[in-house]
């Protein structure tokens, strides 16, 4: 499991008592967790259960009605996504996860945006911090391409990548930012096996590296197979958390969630 | 070959004056070496972010007319009894000024519209430009209206210690506008192979994603109007003083329309593309002009713009890119590592 320190678990994301509420459908009625320092935390729940908007309301795209997410201390409350991921918070989404029609070694480029150091008139001027900095940029994304696996594709178009490749940048984009924490949103949906199992492959590899990560997921075995602890959602509260075995475990997530999940999976 | 080719084209079109003796002609060539420079500041907005700027002629009607006034001089009188005297000043510093000036109403326009989008932005846009030309076409005190603007002094540059530098006869016309589109490219160059320009073609390409890692869009397309709108306020003030007269119908509607033609038909988001598209539709009017009544002329222009569009969908430079990419170069193995130690 994660880690043998003595000390007590630092939480390094914490969400507290968040509500969001659309009109008058209630999407997130009463939200609290927090995922420590290193570990790797699911958020599960059937469709619906409000998964993919705490990600929005967490990453800064959404307002909640309610309540507050911290991130080492500071309050995420009133900044812009872009502001978000400036304090190390990157993010994945669920569909459009690439710069379509621009390769893959300029998508990360692109990624790389805040590692920058050149400003206006260096770029303007031509100056040689402009053409240093562009030159380090080009060594990380290379790295970077190497890290999610894709280097060998770098020439293409994002665009014309297989499914589980394009998910494969999507993290490359997330990691270009430099964060200590990441965020990814059904990565595995729409994935084939041989697709889900580097890319848990590749979440291990971040773990180990100490990255935190908090993941939405419809697959369960998945989720139990990468998860520390895991969080259940459903009609927008938390009805259980705890580890892979305790959740497994546990009633009322069972009639929640997994035995209806888990006849679902079997008729595919 | 492909790194010398801007310096080749560079000395074919410097050559031009030396063997085109044709007034005429060459009044077609400084013309529409104005309006590719429109059209390449246009292009940055369009091509790169991907808003589509309808008004982008008032931004070139505004550095006209404040390098008109600036070089003319003006006396007006404002609400409240406060009058206004400018003397004459020097016609470079009008330039300066008609730059500066158009450069920060881009800054307003993408200020105004930095919540608005997609035909949000297109609206914003033309608003603007009508309401430019409706102040240059009633506030007579300081443009005239419509009776023009008219004894225009040509560009003179001052150069300290050696005197003055006209710009009267076309030739040196010819060359003050090739220089200025020369340093126009270069800025356009420079911003958009920066992380700047990368940051500028995330977001039109996917705004989300680009917020998401770290992208201040709103930053980057403000920043993009203001160089946009300062570009074709330089290319406002060259039309100006080359013409020597300018009335409300520099904001004309059909001129933003034909920029974006030169734009999309040469190639968006390519920086050969309105230097091309305007190439083609800078001249076809004198083409057909020798053998074809002017209406005939519209028609044909687009015919050819509906052919150009169904053909060559993203433009004429990203095709032939891809012709000769296909039929001389064979895909080579690993490209990007050649890239990494690549110095542009």
């Amino acid at each position: 499991m994660s880690t043998t320190d003595i000390e007590a678990p630092q939480p390094v994301l914490s969400v507290e008592q968040i509500a969001v509420h659309f009109g008058g459908l209630v999407a997130i009625a009463d939200m609290s967790f927090v995922v420590n320092q290193g570990e790797v935390v699911s958020l599960i729940g059937p469709n619906g259960a409000g998964k993919t908007t705490a990600f929005n309301v967490i990453t800064g795209f959404l307002r909640p009605t309610k309540g507050e997410v911290r991130y080492r201390g500071a309050s995420l409350s009133n900044l812009k996504p872009h502001e978000v991921t400036s304090l190390g918070l990157a993010r994945t989404f669920q569909r459009t996860s690439v710069f379509q029609s621009v390769t893959v070694f300029e998508n990360v480029m692109i990624g790389l945006h805040r590692r920058g150091r050149s400003n206006l008139l260096d770029t303007l001027l031509a100056l040689p911090r402009e053409r240093k900095s562009e030159a380090e940029l080009r060594q990380l994304a290379y790295e970077l391409l190497e890290i999610v696996g894709i280097a060998r594709r770098a020439d293409e178009l994002a665009g014309s990548l297989s499914y589980g490749d394009q998910r494969l940048l999507g993290v490359a984009l997330a990691l270009a930012t430099d964060p200590s924490m990441l965020l990814l949103d059904e990565p595995v949906s729409g994935m084939n096996a041989t697709e889900t199992a580097r890319f848990m492959e590749l979440l291990n590899k971040l773990h180990r590296r100490g990255m935190s990560i908090l993941l939405v997921e419809h697959d369960v075995p998945m989720v139990m197979g990468v998860s520390d602890r895991i969080v259940v959602l459903n009609y927008g509260r938390i009805i259980a958390e705890g580890t892979p075995a305790a959740i497994r475990g546990n009633p009322e997530v069972i009639r929640a969630y997994l035995g209806e999940g888990a006849s679902r999976h079997a008729s595919h | 070959m492909k790194r010398l080719s801007p310096y080749l084209w560079l000395a074919i079109f410097a050559s031009v004056p030396l063997w085109l003796q044709d007034p005429y002609l060459l009044n077609a060539f400084i013309t529409t070496g104005i309006l590719i420079i429109a059209a390449m500041s246009l292009n940055l907005l369009l091509g790169y972010t991907g808003q589509l700027s309808l008004g982008h002629v008032a931004f070139v009607g505004i550095g006209a007319y404040a390098s008109a006034l600036v070089s003319l001089g003006f006396d007006v009188e404002l609400i409240g009894g406060i009058r206004i005297v400018h003397e004459p000043w020097p016609v470079w510093s009008g330039f300066l000024i008609g730059t500066l000036l158009a450069a920060l109403c881009g800054y307003a326009v993408g200020k105004l519209s930095f919540k608005v989008r997609g035909a949000y932005f297109v609206i914003v846009t033309i608003s603007f430009a009508e309401v430019t030309r409706l102040v240059a076409l009633n506030w007579v005190e300081l443009t005239q209206g419509p009776l023009a603007l008219t004894s225009i002094p040509p560009m003179t540059l001052g150069l300290p210690g050696i005197g003055y530098l006209d710009f009267y006869s076309k030739q040196s016309n010819y060359y003050l506008v090739l220089a200025v589109l020369v340093v126009a490219y270069v800025i356009i160059q420079r911003l958009v192979r920066s992380r700047i320009g990368r940051a500028m073609i995330a977001l039109k390409e996917n705004e989300s994603l680009a917020v998401s890692v770290g992208i201040d869009v709103t930053r980057y397309l403000v920043l993009a109007a203001i160089f946009a709108a300062g570009i074709a306020g330089a290319a406002g003030s060259l039309y100006a003083h080359y013409l020597k007269i300018i009335d409300p119908d520099v904001f004309a509607f059909l001129y933003t329309v034909t920029m974006v033609i030169m734009v999309i038909s040469g190639g968006k988001g390519t920086l050969a593309g309105p230097i091309v598209g305007g190439l083609i539709f800078g001249f076809l009017p004198v083409v057909v002009r020798s053998f074809a009544a002017p209406e005939v002329q519209w028609i044909l222009y687009g015919l050819l713009m509906i052919v150009i569009v169904f053909v060559l969908p993203k433009g004429i430079v990203p095709a032939l890119e891809k012709w000769l990419s296909t039929t001389k170069m064979p895909p080579s193995a690993e490209p990007y590592k050649a890239k990494m130690h690549d110095t542009p």
